[in-house]
């Protein structure tokens, strides 16, 4: 009887202990997660400031105006095209 | 000594003392148990949040509003984290130095910033939508008072281009007007919030419940073309500089499933800047402005007068003397033709021909296709402002009122009204619903207005239109075969006619397979020229020119240069009014 009471009891305290360290795993867990969400949050926003950028340069008033002043390029006439047949 | 042998021991002592103690223990006791009982029981909720708050944290989950793209995926409206600066004034109590520094991150007037602090009121925006990383060199200095809200900003990369499709958002990210508008449901997001365990490091620890999930706002592509967008708009706007105009519209759809992929207004203004506008920059005219179309109307009376069998292509029309008596009114052609055919009646844009055969059509019926066209009611697209034009019942029609609207005055309509209508040209007959958003399966067949055969006799006529001898050679596209028609009309100011006109084209190409249709309105040309073939077809031929080689159609003409070098160059037909 005696024994049995000791081994339960043991049994007891381990699962109590296992309780104890999961719970503080799933804690550090979370935090862990957490830190990434925020980091997945700050890189989306980046990627969106990023696109924005990119929107910005790529206006075509501006590749025009580039073209054009810059570059010196212009649109062909009318007797300047040869079509190439497919 | 033993203690036992104490006389003091020995002596009785009174029972009531041994009660009285017992009976105190026993009421503390009671008092315990109540008050446990207290606690666990009647007020343990009460406990428990009191408990919890010193742990538990709600957190808002804020949620962007979606991105508006073009139908490539280029960023045309984007809203991105900001922050915005506020200040107690009682709290911020600032030295010299500190406002100058302070001043000039946020790059404003350092006596501006100063009045504002010493401002009576408990709360002030000192800036507002800074850029985050510019909010952190603010919040490094560790200034007192000041503290930071976080906001959303749109931005639109394309800015005056695409200023009336998109619209804007005000205060809170909610749409206002155009696309931001219309389209504010699927837009805007919901932002939600959760419950969360926190440790003194104030780091989660726990997620305990979500409270409202949010909801991020739905990505919209439209179907702007982005690069199409550009051209038209830099077309319309060297156009209305050159000829001096008050304003101007343009529309290009997509005739193979009624797709909107370019559409400009002038005068406009930058979304992403919107101090001092006018009502004239925010018009999105191609929606909101009716105009009496005119001459580009007259291809729809005609197509009705052949549907119906009355007249066709070769019927010859008596036009001369270029002179009409209606009633009581006149109508008159600015130059007198003599006999035309129906398509001539077209090409050489005659009035009175368009009447003759207006008046051998039903009042009602000639309502009926008005109406089907989708003349006279708003289109619908949940644009603000749209305006319907104006149709009269035909039960109100006197002859000479049916004649005019024959050739388009006294009648009004919007420019997209009018770029939708003529997909019953470049179409076989049939119209689409127009949509705002790209379109991903077509449906084959819209609602039938004309028989394919009527269509196709249709596009043959405004071919003619814009060839030599026609009213707007300058339409013409090097390389594809065009059709389309000018219209000049005279503006209506304070009852009587004016010398004020607006000039308009709308044609479609290639004509073997219409792909596009263009639609251009100039309001008030002041430069001189005013006709729809002087000053709007060249609009449209830059603008369905750029269009089709950016879309890659094949095209199905042969490439000729504009006017033969030894050919004497034909002059172009008169307009009508």
């Amino acid at each position: 009887m005696a024994r049995i009471n000791l081994i339960l009891l043991a049994i007891i305290l381990l699962s109590a202990l296992a309780a104890v360290s999961t719970n503080h795993r799933a804690r550090k867990l979370v935090t862990e997660y957490e830190r990434e969400q925020q980091r997945m949050r700050a890189l989306e926003v980046e990627w969106g400031q990023l696109q924005l950028e990119q929107s910005t340069w790529a206006t075509h008033a501006r590749i025009e105006q580039i073209a054009r002043d810059k570059l010196g390029m212009r649109a062909p006439k009318s007797g300047q095209i040869i079509a190439v047949e497919p | 000594m033993k203690l036992t042998r104490s006389p003091l021991l020995d002596a009785p002592l009174p029972a009531w003392r041994a009660h009285f103690l017992l009976g105190l223990l026993l009421l503390g006791s009671a008092a315990l148990v109540g008050r446990s009982f207290y606690l666990q029981g009647i007020n343990k909720d009460f406990l428990i949040g009191k408990g919890e708050s010193r742990y538990e944290r709600v957190i808002e989950m804020p949620a962007t509003r979606g991105r508006i793209l073009d139908r490539h995926g280029d960023v045309l409206a984007m809203s991105t984290p900001v922050k915005s600066v506020w200040a107690i004034p009682e709290d911020a109590k600032l030295a010299p130095a500190q406002e100058r520094t302070l001043a000039g991150l946020l790059d404003m007037d350092a006596r501006e910033l100063s009045r504002k602090l010493a401002g009576e009121r408990d709360f002030v925006y000192l800036k507002r939508q800074i850029a985050p990383d510019v909010a952190e060199r603010v919040a490094n200095l560790k200034l007192p008072g000041l503290h930071f809200q976080n906001e959303y900003r749109r931005y639109y990369p394309t800015g005056e281009v695409t200023a009336h499709m998109l619209g804007f958002t005000g205060a809170g990210d909610v749409g206002q007007e155009g696309i931001e508008l219309a389209l504010d449901n699927q837009l805007a997001g919901k932002a939600g919030s959760r419950r969360v365990i926190k440790d003194r490091r104030g780091q989660i620890v726990e997620d305990v419940e979500s409270i409202h999930v949010p909801q991020e706002g739905k990505d919209t592509v439209l179907a702007l073309d982005a690069k199409l967008q550009f051209l038209a708009f830099s077309q319309l706007k060297e156009a209305i500089t050159r000829h001096k105009a008050k304003a101007g519209g343009i529309v290009v759809i997509d005739a193979k499933n009624g797709e909107v992929l370019a559409l400009a207004n002038l005068p406009t203004y930058n979304p992403n800047n919107r101090t001092r506008l006018s009502g004239a920059q925010l018009r999105n005219r191609a929606f909101t402005d009716t105009f009496e179309p005119g001459s580009t109307f007259k291809p729809f009376t005609v197509a009705l007068a052949l549907e119906n069998g009355n007249v066709r292509a070769d019927t010859q029309i008596q036009t001369a003397p270029g002179k009409l008596t209606i009633g009581s009114a006149t109508i008159s052609d600015a130059h007198a033709h003599g006999m035309l055919s129906v398509a001539q009646v077209i090409q050489k844009s005659s009035n009175i021909g368009t009447a003759k055969m207006a008046l051998n059509i039903a009042s009602v019926e000639m309502w009926k296709n008005f109406d089907r066209l989708g003349f006279g009611q708003p289109m619908k697209l949940g644009f603000p402002g749209e305006a319907g034009g104006r149709l009269r019942h035909w039960k109100h029609w006197r002859p000479i009122e049916q004649a005019t609207m024959s050739y388009g005055h006294g009648i009004s309509v919007t420019l997209i009204q009018l770029a939708r209508a003529y997909q019953v040209f470049a179409r076989d007959g049939d119209l689409l619903p127009l949509s705002l958003a790209r379109v991903e399966a077509p449906p084959s067949v819209g609602e039938r207005v004309f028989s394919a055969q009527t269509a196709r006799e249709m596009r043959t006529m405004l071919e003619m239109a814009v060839q030599p001898g026609g009213t707007a050679p300058k339409a013409q596209v090097p390389g594809y075969r065009v059709g389309g028609k000018t219209g000049t009309a005279q503006k209506l100011d304070g009852g009587t006619y004016a010398h004020k006109y607006v000039s308009a084209f709308v044609g479609f190409a290639p004509v073997s397979d219409p792909r596009l249709i263009v639609a251009v309105m100039i309001d008030e040309p002041t430069a001189g020229a005013y006709y729809g073939g002087e000053v709007a077809a060249p609009v449209f031929s830059a603008v369905m020119g750029g269009a089709l080689r950016t879309l890659g159609v094949v095209p199905d003409d042969t490439l000729k240069p504009l006017l033969m070098a030894n050919l004497p160059p034909v002059p172009p037909a008169e307009e009508e009014m």
